[in-house]
């Protein structure tokens, strides 16, 4: 008989110290090295760095929480990009009023593209994002809103495996194609732009920018956490059984649609801030984001990293932008070859990702020790 | 037909019909089991048996007809989730547990309980004691498998495990569906054993073909035709029917 | 040069039939009337121009109607510039070099570019090709410009072709409706020579003429205006359907590939939509071996394309099938995936061997030219894409219910291992059955070359559409997928007028989101306890 563990060492297991341990470790280094270091310094990180590092975090966010839906419940949204993007717009919206009168207009109220399409006041929906708190509950809220009535709405009529895919595809789409009318009130093709303050800080700033990566990077920690105390608890194995026999939870007398759906509006919300963290670090929103192709791609990090483990999403999504970065700038040609060979090598060879060969590489050597080692939930073929 | 009155069956089943594109999968069947009543259900295949187990458990809606539980619950107004927290418990054909689980958490979610998400996650669910879910395991013989993951588990203790399950689940009735298909004799042995005790405090409804393990069951057994009963009685008095030996047993 | 001395003698005729001959050193300083900043003056000067039989009178109201006509504000001489950027004199249209200098452009508003469309209309009045006097004919109806009356009326008794003197007449009716000082019964005949155009530029004028006209005509014009609005909505109706079933067909083709691979076999192909830009590429690369080798068979480009795309598409739909679907089956969300590499590797490899830009594939003469029915206007290259997706459409049902190997494909689709077990070579056929859908995906492309941007992008813009049709037809059967696609084409086409393209596309994705809420299994779902499992 197994002895019950202590809550905290259930939460964060062995996989989540090391994860946990590296992101504080980088985090203050990176951080160090930016403000206190001279820029001769060999060690020393450069701004832009920084910030592409926070690129990479909020992607991971944005992977992890993917993972928590497809990973531990099975549900493969193509359409995770959409509440990605809603964040980002919800933020892009608030620094977008923080512009005030220096703008190329300098209207204090509008921003310059309402002026440019002879608008005369600002829409309705625009009320109330220059009051910070309120921008980043709508950073939440609406995704959290969009999923919990889209989830709402699939989930209650059991659309599951592909035909959920092509929906949550189809509903980023239709989004993509909202938010480059010129009407929709976001800036329509350009999206949103020229930021100039956060909060009262200069957007540019040195320490704003390492203060964003920061706060990336306390996010993403904040987001796995809460993400690992859903799936420890029985909650999470509920999530799990509905992804291995569905009907089975079903009989069993759990509402499967409720369980789905309290994951997928979760996710949502972590998948909106990681937005409304991108945005300020790269500068600008606009429809590209709710491109069909960069959910897919969101994806793949999934997979790369390993799905169904957190940690593995991760590192997923840091491993392959990091890979687009340094491929796009010195192979450019190559870069979608790479790319989409990566989604055929890892569905193919690698269904548990990086994760998991390094856990087949433990396991055998723990077994070679004589220890067993503990189960690790399997991801069941789809 | 129906020598069990509406009020003290336990399950009752009135002219229902379930038709796909055409097809009478259930044609007027009317059903009914007492309390504690164990029952088989034999039939060729087609004959509707696992339609019949839809309709009860709330996954197929039939067109028409009644489908009571304990007398005053409309089965056909609920969904599975609600039919299951009512106290009817059901086991596929194929084995289907959790195999990502250990054996001990499969329990662990089907032992009865709160099944919302929210008591999932800060709730009771998270302290249940491990002795009851020992409690069901041994009674299986399981125990020994306690921590191993679900998917490593034999085909019959798959089985198994799917009736502990359904034991912890503590439901009022037990629908099981070809339980001992793919087993081993010893296996199957035991398995009659094992649905023989739960039937001493449960209502059992077991399909199944296996005729040997029908006898072994040692209860009434009602024969499905062409989606309606065609007859019904001890596994002796069916056995001898006429028109059962031609659709079913052959001569 | 012989074209010139036909005008020339052309014109000679009009013009000794409109006003008074001119004399040719006259003519220097008619064009200098033009020489000015006055518009009046200039409006003036191009009637001068046009009643003065110049030989270069066309070119030069041409060339003000296209701003390059300019002057020499020191002595008033007026020039042209042609197409190559080259001056010629205006009153000789000898080129002059080197080109003069100091020179301004000759100044156009609205009132001046109308007078220069009627002035060049009269010139064409008397033109020898029909196509000509016709569209003399049309801007004179929108000009209006009273002074033409006399040349139509000589024009109109010397029209042979019966369209064109209809044309003729429409415009003749209209001046009669607009000019002042007509007699009220050749108004109403007017209103009802205008109203069987039955357009809107007949409608709005007519709608003049009620404003301000006697009570008779009044009536008869607003009378007219009815018979026209109720035209026009029947027009506006048919016109909605063949543009939606002209999308719709669009979308069947793209989707029919889909139909097999996802709707019969299971299998989620992301890269289908690079198979249609594939046949696409195809195509292109048959007409450029076609433009150099054998400029003659160029309208048979695309006859020779479609086996051939159809034969490269399904060539790399097998070997997708061989190397990677094979081993996923069972496992829909990682077809899924695979697939969208795929996809991303054949784009980057048609972006890699074509560039990244548009290509330019053209239309064979059959493809181009269009027609009117019922005042909707009918190309000929959407025509044969509505025919040649049904064919292609007709031909798979065909291939499915009649040949052996449709015989096949089924028994799997349906029993798997039974049909494996009868001695069906299962891997065989799945590789087939994929291998039709895409080389069908590649057809697809050969037609939407011809409607769309060939591009590595072609493919993207199909997919989620292609999805969209097959889920809203019902998995699993063709015909849903047919009725599917056309139901959706001209259900976006209604929207259109109402929501905008956009917005109206928008609409149909949220729709279909609802719908497959309620009926996850589309609209002609095979129902039972098989598909459940």
């Amino acid at each position: 008989m197994m002895t019950r563990q202590p809550f905290i060492l259930t939460l964060i297991d062995g996989k989540g110290r090391i994860f946990l341990g590296i992101l504080v470790a980088v985090t203050v280094l990176v951080a160090a090295s930016n403000l206190m270091l001279p820029p001769t310094s060999a060690l020393h990180v450069p701004t832009y760095a920084v910030s592409l590092m926070g690129k990479y975090l909020c992607y991971a966010l944005l992977a992890v929480a993917l993972d928590l839906v497809w990973g531990y419940c099975g549900i493969l949204s193509l359409g995770h990009g959409a509440f990605f993007a809603l964040g980002g717009y919800a933020m892009g919206m608030y620094l977008m009023r923080q512009i005030g009168t220096r703008g190329v207009y300098g209207n204090p109220v509008l921003p310059d593209f309402m002026v440019f399409l002879n608008w005369q006041e600002l829409p309705w929906y625009w009320y109330g994002f220059s009051s910070f708190p309120f921008a980043m509950l709508m950073v939440v809220l609406v995704p959290g809103l969009l999923a919990f009535v889209f989830g709402w709405l699939a989930f209650r009529s059991r659309v599951t495996g592909v035909y959920l895919s092509i929906i949550t595809q189809a509903m980023t789409f239709a989004l993509l194609l909202a938010f480059f009318r010129n009407d929709m009130g976001f800036g329509g093709n350009n999206g949103l732009t020229d930021f100039k303050d956060l909060l009262g800080f200069n957007i540019q700033a040195q320490g704003m920018r390492v203060t964003l990566f920061s706060v990336s990077a306390l996010a993403l920690a904040l987001g796995y956490l809460v993400a690992r105390v859903m799936v420890t608890s029985t909650y999470g194995k509920v999530l799990i059984a509905i992804r291995d026999a569905e009907s089975r939870a079903r009989f069993l007398g759990y509402r499967v649609e409720h369980y789905k759906l309290l994951a997928f509006t979760v996710s949502a919300m972590m998948a909106g801030i990681a937005g409304a963290l991108y945005v300020p670090q790269v500068g600008i929103i606009n429809p590209q984001e709710f491109a069909p192709a960069n959910s897919i791609e969101a994806v793949i990090w999934v997979a790369v990293g390993g799905r169904g483990t957190l940690v593995g999403a991760a590192l997923g999504a840091v491993v392959v932008n990091f890979a687009k970065t340094w491929l796009t700038g010195a192979l450019p040609e190559i870069w979608l070859f790479a790319l989409g060979a990566l989604f055929v090598v890892v569905t193919l060879y690698m269904p548990k990702g990086i994760l998991g060969l390094f856990q087949t590489f433990t396991r055998r050597r723990r077994a070679d020790d004589g220890v067993a080692g503990t189960p690790v939930p399997q991801p069941a073929a789809e | 037909m129906l020598n069990t009155t509406l009020t003290s069956a336990l399950l009752y089943l009135d002219g229902v019909n379930v038709t796909f594109d055409g097809f009478r999968a259930l044609n007027n069947l009317s059903l009914a089991l007492a309390p504690n009543e164990m029952r088989a259900i034999i039939g060729p295949n087609g004959a509707g048996k696992t339609t019949m187990m839809d309709v009860i458990t709330g996954k197929t809606r039939p067109d028409e007809g009644d489908v009571m539980f304990g007398g005053t619950v409309d089965l056909t107004k609920l969904d599975e989730a609600a039919i299951a927290e009512l106290g009817i418990g059901r086991k596929f054909q194929k084995p289907t547990v959790f195999e990502s689980h250990t054996v001990a958490d499969n329990i662990r979610l089907a032992l009865k309980g709160e099944r919302g998400p929210w008591s999932a996650l800060f709730g009771a669910r998270n302290h249940i004691a491990d002795e009851n879910i020992d409690k069901v395991l041994e009674k299986v013989r399981l125990i020994e498998h306690r921590e191993r993951p679900a998917a490593d588990l034999s085909h019959g203790q798959k089985q198994w495990l799917e009736i502990a399950m359904l034991l912890a689940q503590d439901p009022k009735l037990l629908l099981v569906d070809e339980p001992v298909a793919g087993m081993t004799d010893a296996e199957t042995e035991e398995t009659a054993r094992l649905l023989r005790e739960i039937a001493q405090d449960h209502t059992v409804i077991v399909v199944e073909h296996d005729m040997a393990f029908v006898r072994d069951l040692d209860c009434k057994v009602t024969v499905l035709h062409e989606g309606s009963v065609l007859a019904e009685g001890s596994i002796d008095t069916v056995s001898a029917n006429e028109r059962v030996i031609e659709v079913y047993l052959g001569r | 040069m012989s074209s010139m001395i036909r005008l020339l003698s052309l014109l000679g005729i009009l013009v000794a039939a409109v006003v008074q001959p001119a004399l040719a050193q006259d003519a220097k300083a008619t064009f200098a009337t033009l020489a000015t900043d006055n518009y009046a003056d200039i409006e003036k000067g191009i009637g001068a121009i046009a009643e003065s039989g110049a030989p270069t009178a066309e070119a030069v109201l041409n060339a003000l109607g296209d701003n390059r006509l300019l002057y020499r504000p020191s002595d008033k001489a007026l020039f042209y510039k042609d197409a190559s950027g080259a001056f010629h004199d205006a009153a000789t249209g000898a080129v002059v070099t080197p080109a003069p200098t100091g020179l301004k452009p000759v100044r156009l508003n609205n009132r001046v570019r109308r007078a220069v469309e009627a002035a060049v209309g009269t010139l064409t009045l008397m033109s020898p090709e029909a196509a000509k006097r016709r569209q003399a004919a049309e801007a004179v109806f929108r000009s209006r410009d009273a002074a033409t009356l006399p040349a139509l009326a000589k024009a109109i008794a010397a029209e042979r072709d019966d369209g064109v003197k209809q044309a003729l007449r429409q415009a003749q009716a209209a001046i009669f409706l607009t000019a002042d000082g007509i007699a009220d019964s050749d108004r109403i005949a007017a209103v009802d020579i205008v109203a069987a155009r039955g357009d809107q530029d007949a409608r709005s004028m007519l709608i003049q003429v009620a404003g301000r006209g006697s009570p008779v005509l009044k009536l008869a014009a607003e009378t007219a205006i009815e018979a026209i609005d109720r035209r026009l909505a029947i027009a506006a109706t048919v016109q909605n359907i063949w543009y939606g079933l002209s999308l719709g067909s669009v979308l069947l083709l793209a989707a029919i590939g889909l139909a097999i691979t996802f709707g019969v076999m299971g299998i989620i192909n992301m890269a289908h939509g690079e198979m249609v830009m594939i046949g696409a590429y195809t195509t292109f690369v048959v007409q450029e071996i076609c433009r150099t080798r054998f400029p003659g068979l160029f309208d048979w480009s695309l006859p020779v394309a479609l086996p051939l795309a159809f034969l490269v598409a399904g060539g790399v739909g097998a070997l997708i099938e061989r190397l990677v679907i094979r081993h996923l089956y069972g496992r829909p969300l990682e077809t899924l995936l695979a697939t969208w590499g795929i996809s991303l590797i054949l784009q980057q490899a048609v972006r890699s061997i074509f560039g990244p830009t548009n290509r330019e594939v053209g239309a064979p003469s059959y493809m181009s030219g269009a027609f009117d029915v019922m005042g909707v206007t009918i190309t000929y290259g959407r025509l044969w894409i509505v025919i040649f997706s049904l064919f292609v459409f007709l031909g798979l049902i065909a291939v499915l219910k009649l040949t052996p190997f449709g015989l096949r494909m089924r028994a799997v689709t349906q029993n798997r291992r039974m049909a494996s077990a009868m001695g069906i070579r299962t891997p065989r056929v799945d590789m087939l059955a994929f291998a039709l859908g895409s080389g069908i995906a590649g057809i697809a492309g050969v037609a939407l070359s011809q409607i769309d941007n060939v591009s590595p992008n072609l493919g993207q813009s199909y997919i989620i559409d292609s999805f969209m049709v097959v889920v809203f037809g019902g998995v699993g059967n063709l015909w849903g997928t047919f009725v599917s696609a056309l139901t959706l084409g001209v259900a976006n086409k209604f929207l259109e007028p109402y929501a905008g393209a956009v917005l109206g596309k928008i609409l149909l994705l949220v729709f279909l989101i609802l719908f497959i809420q309620k009926r996850p299994r589309g609209l002609f779902a095979l129902k039972g306890r098989s598909v459940e499992a």
